[in-house]
């Protein structure tokens, strides 16, 4: 904890104000101080009000190692895994300004819905369809191979709709599935596995699919993993025009 | 019709209309060097098989771009359902194509 001597030479604990949305879609800002610390998460910041100040407040996480996805807020205006994002990164040293994700329903506190950002997966068919039984041999991934390795680049999606939040696409069209679930999308085009890969881009393509994308990245930028989704939808979108890897076989 | 087929036809009327674009903002500057009268824009126009080609098909180009690209916008910018979008885009589409077309030949 840093601390500091003021002039008559008493020991003084420098604090971190805090303001925290409070409420579902009405609700009210909500000022904390909280101490400041040499390195404390956003995530910290969170809990340490949460156990000090204010027992009723609601919020998700999980991990705690960004693993798991469930941590994603708003932070000074911005997307955010919240407990792999240092306080001092996002502050300087202002007020700490933290709210639910952007295009997400409000549900409590720093909690939002999930549940429209999970049906995109559904709706751009990103769900996996294997063609083969337990009785046949599975199939060889080569590593190597081009495919796998786009697949490969684009496979670690934690779900943690920080993309989605930060999608302005999805802002003005909240039908528009948006970047993960065509990001997801792109891996199953690229997968030999899949059977369904006609049916896959049919709906990756579909209304309020990839053709909606403005490739300006938002996506890109804010994507805690360094994933690419805005390259996803521009593959998908060369697939249009090619046709390559558009036909379902196993 | 599938978004995919929009999709391909909007990026090829771009590419059509790029170089169009460029001849006919060209020719405009340097037609106009100096003034320009009715008789002679008709002058030129008349008659001629090569320019009304070029403006037959900058009209298709541009009568398939633009209407796909306003879906996107109508689609993000008011709260129209699928169907009338669609139906603005047909519209625009017959607009465009039916304006521009009487406009080549009321030159040619
Ligand atoms: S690149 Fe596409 S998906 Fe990514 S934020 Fe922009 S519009 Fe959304
Ligand atoms: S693509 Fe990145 S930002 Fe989007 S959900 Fe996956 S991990 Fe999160
Ligand atoms: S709590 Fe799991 S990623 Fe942040």
């Amino acid at each position: 904890m840093s601390t500091s001597t003021n002039p008559a030479g008493e020991q003084e604990t420098a604090t971190l104000a805090v303001r925290i949305w409070r409420g579902g879609e009405q609700g009210r800002w909500a000022e904390y101080r909280v101490a400041a610390r040499e390195n404390q998460t956003v995530l910290d910041v969170v809990t340490e009000v949460q156990r000090t100040h204010e027992p009723s407040l609601a919020y998700r996480f999980a991990c705690r190692v960004g693993v798991c996805g469930s941590c994603a807020m708003t932070v000074n205006g911005q997307p955010r895994w919240t407990c792999r994002t240092h306080v001092r990164k996002v502050t300087g040293s202002g007020t700490l300004v933290i709210e639910p994700l952007r295009n997400l329903p409000r549900i409590k506190d720093l909690v939002c819905d999930l549940e429209p950002f999970i049906d995109t997966w559904q709706k751009a068919g990103a769900t996996f369809k294997g063609g083969r039984t337990r009785h046949e041999p599975p199939h060889r991934v080569d590593p190597d191979s081009p495919a796998r390795k786009r697949a490969d680049a684009a496979l670690q999606c934690i779900n943690c709709a920080v993309c989605y939040s930060a999608c302005d696409v999805v802002h003005w069209n909240r039908s528009y599935v948006g970047p993960a679930a065509l990001n997801r999308a792109w891996t199953l085009m690229n997968d030999v596995r899949h059977v369904k890969r006609a049916e896959t881009f049919d709906r990756a393509f579909g209304r309020d699919g990839c053709g909606s994308c403005h490739s300006q990245g938002n996506c890109v930028r804010f994507c805690p993993v360094e994933l690419n989704p805005a390259g996803s939808i521009a593959g998908l979108k060369r697939m249009a025009f090619t046709g390559t890897e558009i036909r379902d076989d196993g | 019709m599938k978004e995919q087929t929009l999709f391909v036809a909007q990026r090829l009327s771009a590419a059509v209309l790029a170089p169009l674009v460029i001849v006919h903002v060209g020719l405009i500057l340097l037609a106009v060097e100096g003034g320009l009268t009715a008789e002679e824009i008709l002058a030129r126009t008349r008659g001629n098989v090569a320019w009304a080609a070029f403006y037959l098909v900058f009209v298709a180009a541009a009568a398939v771009h633009a209407p796909i690209g306003m879906r996107n916008i109508l689609r993000e910018w008011t709260r129209l359902d699928w169907p009338a979008i669609d139906s603005l885009a047909a519209l625009l589409f017959v607009l465009l194509l039916g304006l521009g077309m009487s406009a080549v030949f009321a030159v040619f």
